[in-house]
């Protein structure tokens, strides 16, 4: 029981994550555009080196816990099911209503 | 959410322009069973889809197709790209170059541009999916007809029957995902009610384990 305990208390915050996957996530979206007129700038290189690599890690690491947000890391989750299509689409209500 | 990959699903490589073949294929881009037509029509129907199945299929074929119309615009971009204006003149493309030059514009070979109504989302998964069906059938049919014009063009044929290839894949899917939800129905009153609209029947999201 107690390992169970610990097993859970180890388990991101499901929301939490979520808000910070969309927050880097725009980041991106809007140094790509940025960084598409201005291909040389390396201030804008270096914002897009950092924030790329936590969403990458970010996706892998929910992936992991709650299914895949992306293709490109649903080898992270439970790999007797295909969670991609077992968990919610973005447009259900939350909390799992349908 | 949306990302783009830089690169085409299946390679284009036409080195021999002709615009004549160029305003037959077009219609696969904007024409009545063209692939914006089809992207469109999967990535609406979803938001009815009564299970997670039906909700998953149609958001990711209406992703494939956008690709898809990416393959079908390269086509036609490729197949306009150095002509000659006699070309232009006497190939039957000179209506679409007087409006278009040769930019990439979503219209039927026969002229008529794209509209919304070339696909339905009636908000009834079962009349949904009859239709996603239909119109894998109808797109090809057209890339069948294509394919008997350009027979002795291997650059432009190759793409083409990869297009038609995944038309046949794409139906047997919706057959699949229609299944998932007869499975949910009552055999008493199979086709006689809108699952995601009406109350109390069966076939609501909530009584499916997927």
């Amino acid at each position: 029981m107690l390992m169970q305990q610990n097993c859970e208390c180890s388990k991101p915050d499901k929301e939490q994550m979520m808000c910070q996957i969309n927050e880097v996530s725009f980041a991106i979206n809007d140094i790509l555009l940025f960084l598409d007129t201005h291909p040389h700038n390396h201030e804008a290189m270096e914002f897009y080196r950092k924030y790329a690599r936590i969403r990458h890690d970010l996706l892998k690491e929910y992936a992991k816990y709650f299914g895949p947000l992306t293709v490109d890391t649903a080898y992270e989750s439970d790999e007797s099911k295909w969670q991609w299509v077992l968990q919610p689409w973005p447009w259900e209500n939350q909390g799992g209503g349908k | 959410m949306w990302n783009y990959e830089k690169r085409l699903q299946y390679p284009v490589n036409i080195t021999t322009p002709n615009a004549q073949v160029a305003q037959f294929i077009m219609s696969q881009y904007g024409g009545p069973d063209g692939e914006i037509g089809a992207s469109m029509r999967y990535l609406s129907q979803r938001f009815a889809a009564p299970n997670r199945i039906i909700a998953g299929i149609l958001t990711d074929v209406g992703t494939e197709e956008l690709a898809h119309l990416e393959i079908v615009s390269t086509i036609v971009h490729q197949l306009t790209q150095n002509l000659s204006m006699e070309e232009i003149e006497n190939s039957g493309f000179g209506p679409y170059y007087i409006d278009h030059t040769v930019g990439i514009w979503p219209q039927s070979a026969g002229g008529i541009p794209f509209n919304a109504c070339e696909f339905q989302s009636k908000g009834d998964p079962i009349t949904d999916l009859f239709e996603s069906l239909a119109a894998e059938q109808k797109a090809r049919s057209t890339y069948d007809n294509i394919l008997r014009v350009v027979k002795n063009m291997p650059e432009v044929a190759d793409p083409i029957r990869f297009l038609r290839a995944r038309e046949v894949i794409h139906f047997q899917r919706f057959g699949e995902a229609l299944r998932s939800l007869q499975e949910q129905l009552s055999a008493k009153n199979f086709y006689a009610f809108n699952p995601s609209f009406d109350t109390g029947v069966t076939g609501k999201i909530d009584e499916c384990d997927c």
